[in-house]
Formats: C-alpha cells, sequence, structure tokens
C-alpha cells in the first residue's frame, strides 16, 4: 500500500493489479483552486508517460500523464460530478483521478519512493 | 523577456512582500509577487473590500516642456499635448486640468504598439507637464519611441525608480481617506491629484480590476511607510499578479501583448471610444488612415467577450470556430471567481461578433459550445461624478 511518485506530482498506488493514480499533495498545493478536471473515460488504454488527464486551477493548465501502462476501469466520480474540490481537499485520498488495470508492474521500479519524491520536491 | 543572464530585479517593497509569500516570479525583468492567500480568495477581497497590488514594474514618467518654456496655464499644456499627440489617437490637447485618459501608442499601419495612461497635472505650477503610465514590458520601447519623436522639444524624465501602488476595490476609498487624505474620497475616475503625504505623491482614481480605486506614485524611500500604512488597514491585503489578471479579465480590460498587438487596430479591439471627434477630423496620428477606415466601415474582426456553456476553460490560443470553420481566436481566456466559471476574450471575424451568437471553441481538439457575450463580464463599478452635479 505504498505510494510511487513521478517527477510531474503523479502518485500511484498499486493494489493487486490495479493502480489507483493522482497528484501529489505538492503539485495540488501548487496549482491552487482546481476549477475543471477532466478525466478519461473507462475502457481507455495509456502507455507510461502519455496525456491522461487535464486539471486547471484559476492560475493554469497542468497535463497529467499516466505513471503506469495501462487500462482505465474506473474515474473518480466525485471529481466527474464536478466536485474539483477534493482534489484540494484530499490529492492523494479522495481526490484520486482513475484506478488502471496495469500491464507490466516493473514500470514501478523507475519511479520515487516517498523519501526519494520529499528530496526531489524540497529541491524545486 | 528578461535579459539573459540577468537575475529580475527586486521591488523597492520586496521584503514587505517576502514576508507574506514566497510565490514570486519574474514579470518584464522584475521579481514579482504573484500569489498571497490564493488567487480566488485574493480575487474576492478585492471585489468586496480593497486589494493592494504593487505594480512597480510598470513605467510612470513625467512628460514636460523643458524649463524656461514661458508659457503658461492651457497654453503650455496645448504645446506639450500637442508633442505626445504625434504618438497616440486620443485628443489629449482637451484634457482639462487634473483628468486622465487612456489612450494607446499605434503604428504606421495602425496597430498598437503600448496601451498607456496620459494625465494632466490639476496643479497650476506644473502646467506643460504629462504624468504618463506604460505597461512594464513595453517601457524601455515606448521611453524611446517618445523620445525620438519629441527631442529637443520636451524632456522625458522616468519614474520607475519609485513604486506604484494600485489600491482597488469598493472600500479603496475608505483606506485611502484614513491612511492618506480624505481629499481621496472626493476625487473622480481618471482623475489625477498629487498630495503632500508620504513624501509628495501622485495619486489617480483609476485601475485594472473595474473596481473603484487608485494608483499611487510614491517614492521609494517612502514607500514602506505607505505599504505598511495601507496594509494596516482592516480592509487592505495584499493582492498578487495572479488574482490582477482574473480582475482584469472580468472587467473586459486588455492585457498588452495578448489582447492588443502590433497588428491588431483600436477599432478591432473596440477602442474607437478613445480616438475623440477632434482626432478623427485632424486624422494626423500614426496609422490614421487604416484606423479611421475601420472606423467609419467597421473592422474584419472584433474583440468580444466569449462565455463557454460548459465548464472547461478556454484558455490564449483556442481556436474560436463556427459550422467547422475557423473565425477567431481567443487571446485571454481563464476562470472568473465572480461568475464561478470560465470566461475567455477573443477576436472574432465581424459577422460573428454580436452577443448571442453560438460559436465553437476547439479545446483540446474537441470542439465546445460557447456564446458570444459583451464584456465587461463583471460590471465596473467607478466613481464618476452623479448627473446634474
Amino acid at each position: 500500500m505504498t505510494k510511487r511518485y513521478t517527477k510531474d506530482h503523479e502518485w500511484v498506488e498499486l493494489n493487486g493489479d490495479i493502480a489507483t493514480v493522482g497528484i501529489s499533495t505538492y503539485a495540488a498545493e501548487q496549482l491552487g483552486d482546481v476549477v475543471y478536471a477532466e478525466l478519461p473515460d473507462a475502457g481507455k488504454s495509456f502507455k507510461q508517460g502519455d496525456d491522461m488527464a487535464v486539471v486547471e486551477s484559476a492560475k493554469t493548465a497542468s497535463d497529467v500523464y499516466a505513471p503506469i501502462s495501462g487500462e482505465v476501469v474506473e474515474a473518480n466520480g466525485e471529481i466527474k460530478n464536478e466536485n474539483w474540490q477534493i482534489i484540494n481537499d484530499a490529492p492523494q485520498a479522495g481526490g484520486w483521478f482513475v484506478k488502471l488495470k496495469v500491464a507490466n508492474k516493473s514500470e514501478l521500479d523507475g519511479l520515487m519512493d516517498e523519501a526519494a519524491y520529499a528530496d526531489y520536491v524540497k529541491g524545486l | 523577456m528578461a535579459e539573459v543572464g540577468s537575475s529580475p530585479k527586486k521591488l523597492p517593497l520586496d521584503a514587505i512582500w517576502r514576508a507574506r509569500t514566497s510565490k514570486f516570479g519574474d514579470f518584464a525583468g522584475y521579481d514579482m509577487p504573484l500569489q498571497f492567500e490564493g488567487l480566488i480568495p485574493e480575487h474576492n477581497w478585492t471585489r468586496t473590500h480593497a486589494g493592494l497590488f504593487d505594480v512597480s514594474h510598470m513605467g510612470p514618467s513625467f512628460f514636460a516642456l523643458p524649463k524656461g518654456h514661458g508659457l503658461e496655464g492651457d497654453e503650455a499644456h496645448k504645446k506639450v499635448a500637442s508633442l505626445i499627440e504625434r504618438l497616440v489617437p486620443a485628443d489629449i490637447q482637451g484634457l482639462k486640468p487634473g483628468q486622465v485618459r487612456y489612450t494607446m501608442i499605434t503604428n504606421e499601419g495602425g496597430g498598437v504598439l503600448d496601451d498607456l495612461m496620459i494625465a494632466r497635472p490639476a496643479e497650476p505650477g506644473a502646467a506643460g507637464d504629462l504624468y504618463i503610465v506604460v505597461n512594464a514590458g513595453c517601457k524601455h520601447q515606448d521611453w524611446a519611441l517618445i523620445e525620438e519623436a519629441t527631442k529637443g522639444e520636451a524632456d522625458l524624465v522616468r519614474a520607475d525608480d519609485r513604486c506604484l501602488l494600485a489600491l482597488q476595490g469598493p472600500n479603496a476609498h475608505v483606506a485611502a481617506a484614513a491612511v492618506i487624505d480624505p481629499a481621496l474620497a472626493e476625487m473622480n475616475f481618471m482623475t489625477v491629484k498629487r498630495y503632500d503625504a508620504f513624501g509628495r505623491i501622485t495619486v489617480t482614481r483609476s485601475g485594472y480590476t473595474g473596481e473603484d480605486g487608485y494608483e499611487i506614485l510614491v517614492r521609494a524611500e517612502n514607500a514602506t511607510d505607505l505599504a505598511n500604512a495601507l496594509l494596516a488597514h482592516a480592509e487592505v491585503k495584499p493582492i498578487g499578479l495572479g488574482a490582477r489578471d482574473s480582475l482584469r479579465l472580468e472587467a473586459g480590460l486588455c492585457l498588452y501583448g495578448h489582447d492588443l498587438d502590433p497588428k491588431t487596430s483600436p477599432i478591432e479591439a473596440d477602442l474607437a471610444w478613445t480616438i475623440q471627434k477632434r482626432r478623427r477630423e485632424a486624422k494626423d496620428f500614426p496609422g490614421a488612415k487604416r484606423i479611421l477606415r475601420e472606423y467609419e466601415l467597421g473592422a474584419a474582426k472584433k474583440r468580444v467577450g466569449v462565455r463557454p456553456n460548459d465548464r472547461a476553460p478556454a484558455r490564449e490560443g483556442v481556436e474560436i470556430m463556427k459550422d467547422g470553420k475557423t473565425i477567431g481566436v481567443v487571446t485571454s481566456g481563464g476562470f472568473s471567481p465572480v461568475l464561478n466559471g470560465p470566461i475567455s476574450m477573443g477576436y472574432v471575424e465581424a459577422a460573428h461578433s454580436e452577443p448571442g451568437h453560438v460559436v465553437d471553441l476547439m479545446i483540446r481538439g474537441v470542439p465546445r459550445s460557447a456564446t458570444i457575450v459583451p464584456l465587461p463580464f463583471v460590471p465596473h463599478k467607478y466613481h464618476r461624478p452623479k448627473k446634474g452635479a
């Protein structure tokens, strides 16, 4: 139940072969109040690093990349229902974006663990 | 754009802002505070109370007849105004003492090189002076143009070593009257006056938010005291450049380099009201041929408000389509805290510019319905004299 992070501030948490994906607390703080988000529908497949979703604050629009390859099995209904506040309130819990059925778990090896990501963010 | 290898300049009030935020960004070579409490709370505070903005990156300057010009009053004003009118299409000679006018520097092709404010000081001793404020990113170009066009006939004195503070919002007058001088509350919109407070300050009742408010030029050595006194007032909070952009967008005001540029004419920009009759008749400003043709016959495209019919913001560069054909482009866009939804400004072909017209916005390859709407998105609340007064 540990999270891995990308340099672009996505997190991914694997349970069996299902990965839950979202944006980090740091990313949510940098964005500020989310005013719009666009999530992919179930059934869509992505390769690691593909544009997967969009999140917009009053300040800017940001692409969210797939941190791992897989097929979307569920998009967060709260976000689909325009409750974007949840991304600010709980980016690493209830504000998750999608769940992916993962093809190749070894892709996670290239991502940062909690401590490495904390160091990475400190250096930004 | 900042010069390569140079780090942005610190504002004279850097320490005041640093104590309140770490979110800074480089604008026109200055390290500017972008955000304090958050874009949306800062925006809403300005609309309901008063926001204090540091806009010292801008280009305030004084343009004056040489010492010993020997002219007085209106004569001195007409002389200095006629010099600056070589560059701008507004009637500057017609300014009354203490009046401020919004105008633009135009090029021979009728495009806009910058938009700016020109004020005629109220004080009789300043006859033959103009107070001119240009945009941060254009100031070096503008000042060079002014000097080149008026060499030997007038002197341009840059005042961008001073601080320019904007106090904006429905209660700006309350804080300004309490902290600076009760007379500030009596000033009308688009007027200028000097006050012996915090050294000697030059105050215009003007702004870039659509709210009532002031822009205050203060010497750097007095600016800390003024900013601290304003910030100590219960109605005032510091506001960053982020909220400044969403406020001006709601107010339908142009951002130079985005909504205005050297190819776009004042008529296309729906700024015909800034070209007064005397100048239209004299036809004596740069680009007059094209600008007056468009004034008479209409321009091929027009600046409009665009309201997306769903929640997706349409930002700068988004194409505006009708029946699968491109009819325009978004030049500014984002989120409106007051309307709680996305808003955009852009240019469309004249035939599609009527409010109520339904168009498509191409956002990430997907056409999304939007409606052409009048500007501003949020009504202006300027302090104008009451009719009959």
